[in-house]
């Protein structure tokens, strides 16, 4: 585990040690689009405990990316505004906190990796710049030091030769070795939560492989909370313990990774499960989920699955939006038919 | 199949193209209405200037000179008389017919020319982009007055019988020549953007000619950002001929034009009669902010998206 | 999907066949006097066959010459050498014109359903602009009918032939492509990466319905995908690139269930399998470092630098396919049929 370096930044005042991780409660994010408000998230909630990793699975438009920076407190706003619900870490509310301690949290507690590292990265400087500038800004680091400090960080993410690579620019790696420099960022200042939003859509499978593995590893070595956030089932499958399933805005089922595989209790997360291409199975007819992901700015009324569902009933479905059901211990799934639906019979 | 939530259009609505919607669109926006009424009047005004005035501009009476327009739009002189006595209503109206002229043959010769130019060198690139943007890269260092001025020069002294054409020309000439750059660099560039779309490689793959991608696909998108430059250069074509109209190497006398009375009124209009320089300088902005609004509203028609 | 045997006695000769093409692109330097540099090897010598009514998957990463590959096979950039034979023609060395009715029978469907539609054109004018390209293959009165016949086959309401594409979704999108690319009736669709930017819930309509018109109209696909899990599904032969060449070709069940080329199992053994029952019993094969640049490709055989197996010969020779003899053919010396995907333990 590596040593906390920093004095007073790395402790959120009034936190509380005992208290969970990070705990997301009915948040809501809206945004003005030509002067009409559009929910973009609709009240999510989810807990992350210390070594664990949460994914948040979703479909382009289901709010997943949006609920991470709403957490981050990178939304941009406006047009995107935080309307309601608590982001709590370690107990501390940090949407009641002022943009001061917010900047501090960022880096400090709460780290992302982005899916585009080319352009989160300045291409004018050098790597090993962008990386001892964290050390240099945040703890006063002095200029040898903070290059010590970008050598060790680019040799934990596994970055051959890094003495040599600290000078190049990012236009210089490779796309994997790019998502690696981010990914050594975003460790610098030894956050307890890394959030990861599709850090590897963009890579082939094999470098997808590489830096898979590597968060893996480091979140082990750290016992850091990761909140990997993708659209590819086949990852989730890989790293995580806890899944939530996200629909127009909502998280629409939330369970421990082997119950969500193997028993899904929402009609949106079996049909995925089916439509999804298998590797290690012979061609079989693709199960499809017919029409298209709801808009955000026209959701149907009731369960904003209802007009794609198998299981839907046509007249409750359509009027009554359902709540989080339990359908078994821990396992939670917004449907009416939630029990059946896990019990196979729907 | 799967059903799609898209509620159907108009069932079976006759074939819609991109210049019949943008038309349509165009026609309902009420700016555009207010816009095409001003250039309406501005070119009735220079295609039958006897329905606005019966004076005859070059009819001057030199103990009449500088009258204030007291009793506005009625009476003897409406608005006024110059500086050397003439009718102040009719020298506008009968100046409008050259200044439209000549800035629309500007404006069109320097968009023709800008844009084929610069769609062959954005699309066939090459040696052919090669020659034109050294071209380009020549005649844009040269400003656009200057190189006016050098080239009306030649032309100087030859006098002028009244007729429009001879009246008008050199001027003409002179503008477009050292006009269509812009045009061309804004062309290019829209050119070379929109042929690696994959849009245009699907053309190709269907065995499209170049004319045809050229037209269908490339045109449209480079006509966006001529649109937005063609009302400013307007004005600037206007205001550059008056400039040369003060060297007397622009529209020649006795011919006159907005240009020429917004530098001569600029002498007079410090000393109370602001009328001689306002009202050239009121037609000319409305006639801009009307070239204008129509530019930003095709520019927005032709976008799909923001109908 | 269609019987092997069937098959080879109905299309006797092969739809579309590429025969030891190579793309090279020069690399230059210099502002006024350009001077070439260095090759890009983007494709080095591929053979491919195609027959009427089947699949062949390419499959390989980004920058393994997978998308020139497509390019060259519709026409649209010529080969440096080797010959293309569309419907035992030559397209290879054809000039603009001449190539232009040979074009009818191969079309491409593009991966970005976003760019690959004009945003100005309608969508009735963007399916039925390959018919008035080729004004022989449908009378004028008859092309709206034609168009309307054409978005009704891909699943969309012939209704909407006077919106636009931003109207539409990216599944649809990519519906509205395919069916510009049916237009002229072709033989051959060769489909870049053509589900990669849709959804999963998308994906699986449009690759049933590539499908079905597979089955309805008798098309051949090349099916061009970095996606392995979208390859196995709808692939009845698959080729794997590396860095310009194919190192391992043969049916889908013998590619996928025994890989024999080393990067073919590592490859295949770093797709995710969406089942978290398997993490930890599944053989994960992680390589190392990245893709040598194709300007300056390594001697013998191309994988050497990351492979496991690499032993002095394959800096020396350069591996066929037919290597070793094993059930299907792939570039290695030590090619060995292995299966990753599954459950080891």
């Amino acid at each position: 585990m590596a040593e906390t370096t920093g004095p007073a930044a790395d402790v959120l005042p009034g936190s509380d040690m005992n208290a969970p991780l990070l705990e997301v409660e009915d948040l809501r994010v809206e945004f003005a689009v030509r002067g009409r408000r559009i929910p973009a998230v609709r009240g999510v909630n989810f807990a992350l405990e210390q070594g664990k990793t949460l994914a948040v699975v979703g479909e382009s438009g289901s709010g997943k990316s949006v609920t991470s920076q709403a957490i981050m407190g990178i939304l941009d706003s406006p047009p995107g505004f935080v309307t309601g619900g608590e982001v709590r870490l370690r107990g501390v509310d940090l949407l009641q906190q002022d943009e001061e301690t917010r900047r501090t949290v960022r880096g400090n507690h709460i780290a992302i990796v982005f899916q585009d590292a080319l352009s989160a990265l300045n291409p004018v400087w050098s790597v090993g710049f962008q990386l001892g500038e964290l050390y240099r800004v945040h703890r006063g680091a002095g200029r040898r030091a903070a290059e010590q400090k970008a050598i060790e960080l680019l040799d934990q993410v596994g970055i051959p030769d890094a003495k040599n690579r600290v000078g190049h620019y990012p236009h210089q790696f490779s796309g994997g070795m790019r998502q690696r420099v981010m990914i050594a960022m975003a460790l610098a200042l030894d956050p307890e939560v890394l959030i990861a939003d599709e850090p590897t859509t963009a890579l082939d499978v094999t470098v997808q492989a590489q830096i898979m593995r590597l968060l893996r590893r480091i979140q082990d070595e750290r016992n850091m909370g990761l909140i990997l956030i993708t659209h590819d089932l086949g990852v989730v499958a890989d790293v995580a313990d806890d899944v939530a399933v996200m629909y127009a805005g909502q998280i629409v089922e939330r369970a421990n990774i082997h119950d969500v595989f193997a028993r899904p209790a929402h009609p949106y997360t079996k049909a995925l499960l089916r439509a999804i291409p298998r590797v290690d199975a012979v061609g079989r007819e693709l199960e499809v989920i017919p029409g298209l992901p709801p808009n955000p700015a026209a959701l149907p009324s009731g369960c904003p699955f209802h007009p794609r569902c198998r299981a839907a009933d046509p007249e409750r479905c359509g009027d009554e939006e359902p709540p989080d059901r339990q359908a078994a211990e821990g396992h939670l799934a917004r449907c009416h038919f939630a029990e059946e639906v896990y019990r196979d019979e729907r | 199949m799967t059903e799609l939530t898209a509620p159907a259009a108009g069932a079976d609505a006759p074939q819609a193209s991109l210049w019949k919607d943008a038309f349509r669109a165009m026609a309902r926006r009420p700016d555009v209405l207010f816009a095409s009424l001003i250039m309406l009047f501005v070119f009735t005004m220079a295609a039958f200037p006897g329905l606005f005035t019966d004076k005859d501009p070059t009819r001057c009476i030199g103990r009449e000179a500088r009258g204030r327009p007291e009793t506005w739009f009625r009476g003897e002189h409406p608005l006024g008389t110059d500086a050397f006595g003439c009718d102040f209503a009719a020298t506008i109206v009968h100046g409008t017919r050259p200044t439209i002229t000549l800035a629309l043959s500007v404006i069109v010769l320097s968009v023709l020319i800008g844009m084929t130019l610069g769609i062959l060198a954005g699309y066939f690139g090459g040696w052919i982009d090669a020659v034109i943007s050294r071209a380009l890269d020549v005649f844009i260092v040269i400003p656009l007055m200057m190189g006016a001025i050098l080239l009306l020069s030649l032309f100087r002294g030859r006098g002028s019988s009244g007729n429009l054409l001879e009246t008008v020309a050199p001027a003409a000439i002179a503008l477009t020549l050292f006009g269509w750059m812009e045009f061309c660099r804004y062309a290019r560039a829209a050119t070379i953007e929109t042929k690696n779309l994959d849009y245009v490689t699907a053309a190709r793959c269907l065995g499209a000619k170049d004319r045809r991608i050229m037209f269908r696909h490339v045109l449209p998108n480079a006509v966006v950002p001529i649109t937005a430059i063609v009302p400013t250069s307007l004005g600037s074509v206007i205001v550059v001929e008056a400039a040369l109209a003060v060297l007397g190497i622009g529209v020649q006398p006795p011919a006159t034009s907005w240009g020429v009375l917004l530098s001569n009124g600029t002498q007079w209009a410090g000393g109370g009669y602001i009328y001689l320089f306002g009202i050239p300088l009121g037609l000319l902005i409305l006639t801009v902010f009307s070239f204008a609004t129509f530019g930003d509203a095709l520019r927005d028609a032709l976008d799909p998206k923001l109908r | 999907m269609n019987a092997e045997t069937g098959q080879a006695s109905a299309a006797p000769e092969p739809v579309l066949q590429a025969t030891g093409v190579v793309k090279h692109f020069p690399v230059q330097r210099g502002v006024v006097f350009k001077r070439t540099v260095g090759n890009v090897r983007a494709v080095d010598g591929v053979d491919l066959e195609l027959h009427a009514g089947r699949t062949l998957g390419v499959v390989g990463e980004s920058g393994c010459g997978k998308s020139t590959l497509a390019k060259l096979l519709v026409g649209l950039e010529p080969p440096t050498s080797g010959s293309i034979k569309v419907l035992g023609q030559e397209i290879g060395g054809l000039s603009a014109r001449r190539i232009r009715p040979v074009r009818r029978d191969v079309q491409l469907v593009f991966q970005d359903p976003y760019t690959s539609l004009n945003p100005r054109m309608t969508v009735g004018d963007i399916v039925g602009e390959p018919f008035e390209i080729h004004t022989d293959v449908v009378p004028r009165r008859e092309r709206g009918a034609a168009v309307k016949e054409l978005l009704d086959m891909v699943g969309l309401s012939p209704d909407h032939v006077n919106r636009y594409p931003h109207q539409f979704s990216g599944g649809q999108r990519q519906r509205i492509g395919i069916a510009r690319a049916l237009a002229l009736r072709p033989r051959v669709l060769v489909c870049d990466e053509p589900v990669s930017a849709l959804d999963v819930s998308i994906q699986g309509q449009v690759i049933n319905l590539l499908e079905r018109l597979q089955d309805e109209l008798g098309l051949a696909y090349v099916f061009i995908a970095h996606d392995l899990s979208v390859v196995r599904h709808i692939a009845d032969e698959v080729a794997v690139m590396y860095l310009g060449k194919v190192v391992e070709r043969g049916a889908g069940a013998e590619i996928y269930g025994g890989p024999r080329h080393p990067y073919t199992q590592a490859l295949l053994s770093a797709v995710p399998v969406p089942d978290p029952a398997l993490r930890g019993h599944r053989e994960e094969i992680v390589l190392q470092g990245d893709v040598p640049s194709p300007i300056d490709p390594p001697s013998g055989c191309r994988f050497r630098t990351r492979c496991w197996k690499a032993a002095e010969r394959c800096a020396e020779e350069v591996p066929g396919l037919d290597e070793g003899g094993g059930a299907h053919e792939a570039a290695c010396f030590y090619a060995e049929g292995r299966d990753v995907t599954r459950a080891v333990k």
